[in-house]
């Protein structure tokens, strides 16, 4: 620069200064820009990587985890694990792949303790009531259960048993004179947690942990199920329905008597 | 130390025609102890997944020592902020904390005795010395200021930590504790950045953590101070090592007071090493040490 013409320099110099600055600013902006959509796509969460215990749901936990992995630090069986980059799951966050080692659903639930920043959430404090995910008997085809066989090792592993996972007793129309004993989840009780997915005996999995979202189907919410409402009020809501005559029919077979449904769950024995 | 011999005198007209540059350059008494902090504080992290001596958990996001010291990073705290999330109390004690820590010692302390980058991209500026690498186009020193503003805006628009999927500082120490995947990258990224593209590049334009620590630099109470400026001959040592040069000139070179209060400084006495006339060290904010007013 001139030094000679002082005026016109520094304007000259501010000028240059300002469409520097400007080139800053545009470029960090531009940039974070770029990265905060970079951030969504990565934080899409693969249907197998499951929360630790007591997680807020998915956005809030990205808003609130500090990426420190205390509570990985926390757990005393080693299982949950920090997103390293290259993984499909958000870097830093913690998560766990059931089929590998599950929760051990621990009464303390030490993770939720270690986490300084309430991405767990302290107001959990029975594990049963956690909610990493929900089981779901993906695959009747190979179930050795839906075979016919009696394998029951997710039903035998689940720290829930019995509430979280059932095995619901069916008539085997295959051999007609046996029994399939179906392992069934209940929402209501199921942690989550991956004990029977991990124990699965096939090679891959036929019951696999997905986030709740995933796993859930949604009834209307209109919907009212006659039974419970039946239950809940302590007999039909619209009183004894008067049996109306069929006319024209008379004589016809079956007409008159109601048809006898046989049940799902017949007292069969062999 | 090869310093005592380059300066035998102590004496400001002492011409010293002993080691050469590059011999004095590489080691000195803070850089030993800062090489010393740093692997000190990253091995505190390691003890326990490595030999399961658990001392403290968690990394420099946010961590635990002896199951009573909570620690939090600002940045980290910032950006959960800034997407509306209010942390619970450990993360909050955690990091007022660091932030009363560093006020006190001097935000830039962490990138200088703490921060894991720092070995990179000293190792990177080395490197271009030795290899005479000149050029470069860095970007703006206030770069990093936008760029932290940029991330909190942008923390605030999708609710999501979102340098961390980028962040060298903690995806280095993160990896180191729980696994680099592709850490590695990021790392190595910062690295030739700082080598072939811009001179300090990361440090001391681009590293929005420095800038949150910077923040955190105004009231530090060791400061570095060019006591004896009388003597320099104009070497332009300092000027070379500093990772921050533009801090040096003012205390240098002005006629006010001699302390380097800088916020970008960082405290890292690389200066003083160097010097082969003994003109800067180690005091306090406060030290009136040398004539005219002790500003503020
Ligand atoms: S409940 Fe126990 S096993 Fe499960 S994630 Fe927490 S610490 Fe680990
Ligand atoms: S302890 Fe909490 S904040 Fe830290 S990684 Fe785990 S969930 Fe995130
Ligand atoms: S995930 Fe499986 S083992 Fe765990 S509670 Fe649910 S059904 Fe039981
Ligand atoms: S362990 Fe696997 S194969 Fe066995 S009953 Fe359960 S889902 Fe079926």
């Amino acid at each position: 620069m001139v030094a000679s013409m002082p005026v016109k320099d520094s304007r000259r110099q501010f000028l240059a200064t300002l469409s520097k600055l400007a080139g800053v600013a545009g470029g960090a902006c531009l940039f974070s820009l770029g990265l905060g959509l970079y951030a969504r796509q990565a934080s899409a969460l693969p249907a197998q990587a499951l929360r630790p215990p007591g997680a807020l749901a998915e956005d809030a936990f990205l808003a609130a985890c500090l990426r420190c992995g205390l509570c990985v630090h926390g757990c005393p069986y080693d299982m949950l694990k920090l997103a390293s980059p290259g993984t499909p799951v958000a870097t830093g966050t913690p998560y766990f792949i059931a089929r590998d080692k599950p929760c051990e659903m621990c009464e303390d639930i030490p993770c939720v303790v270690a986490c300084p920043s309430g991405a767990l959430d302290r107001s959990l404090k029975d594990i049963g009531k956690a909610r990493m995910g929900l089981a779901a008997l993906v695959d009747q085809e190979t179930c050795l259960n839906f075979l016919g066989l009696r394998c029951d090792v997710c039903y035998r592993v689940c720290p829930v048993i019995d509430k979280a996972i059932t095995l619901e007793k069916l008539h085997n129309p295959r051999s007609d004179r046996h029994a399939l004993l179906l392992p069934t989840v209940h929402s209501e009780h199921c942690t989550g947690c991956g004990k029977c997915e991990q124990a699965c005996v096939l090679p891959e999995a036929a019951i696999k942990i997905y986030p709740v979202k995933l796993a859930k189907g949604k009834l209307p919410d209109h919907y009212r199920k006659s039974w419970e409402e039946r239950a809940a009020h302590g007999g039909s809501l619209i009183g004894d329905q008067i049996q109306m005559p069929v006319r024209g029919m008379e004589g016809a077979a079956g007409s008159a008597a109601v048809p006898s449904q046989p049940a799902l769950d017949s007292t069969w024995k062999p | 130390m090869e310093k005592a011999s380059a300066a035998p005198g102590n004496t400001p007209d002492a011409v010293s025609p002993a080691p050469t540059f590059f011999a004095r350059l590489r080691w000195g008494k803070w850089l030993l102890l800062r090489r010393l902090s740093q692997a000190g504080i990253l091995g505190l992290f390691l003890l326990g997944p490595w030999f399961g001596i658990w001392i403290v958990t968690g990394n420099l996001s946010s961590s635990m020592t002896l199951g009573v010291l909570p620690l939090t990073d600002p940045l980290l705290i910032m950006q959960s902020l800034a997407t509306g999330f209010i942390p619970y109390q450990d993360a909050l004690i955690g990091v007022a904390i660091v932030i009363a820590f560093y006020l006190l010692v001097g935000g830039r302390v962490f990138c200088s005795w703490v921060c894991p980058v720092n070995p990179v991209t000293d190792a990177a500026a080395a490197l271009r010395r030795k290899l005479g690498i000149k050029g470069g186009r860095a970007p703006a020193a206030s770069t990093r200021y936008w760029l932290l503003g940029g991330l909190l805006i942008t923390a605030f628009l999708t609710g999501n930590l979102v340098w961390e999927f980028v962040n060298p500082v903690s995806m280095l120490h993160r990896g180191l504790i729980f696994g680099m995947g592709f850490g590695w990258l990021v790392v190595l990224g910062v690295f030739i950045y700082d080598l072939l593209v811009a001179s300090r590049g990361w440090c001391g334009h681009l590293c929005p953590m420095g800038a949150t620590y910077a923040l955190l630099n105004r009231t530090a109470l060791p400061r570095v101070s060019a006591e004896r400026r009388a003597a320099c001959d104009d070497c332009m040592d300092c000027f070379t090592v500093c990772p921050e040069p533009q801090v040096i000139r003012p205390a240098l070179k002005g006629t006010d007071s001699p302390l380097i209060k800088d916020p970008e400084c960082t405290n890292c006495g690389r200066c003083i090493e160097v010097c082969a006339l003994d003109v800067f060290r180690f005091t306090t904010r406060f030290s009136a040490s040398t004539h005219r007013r002790t500003t503020s």
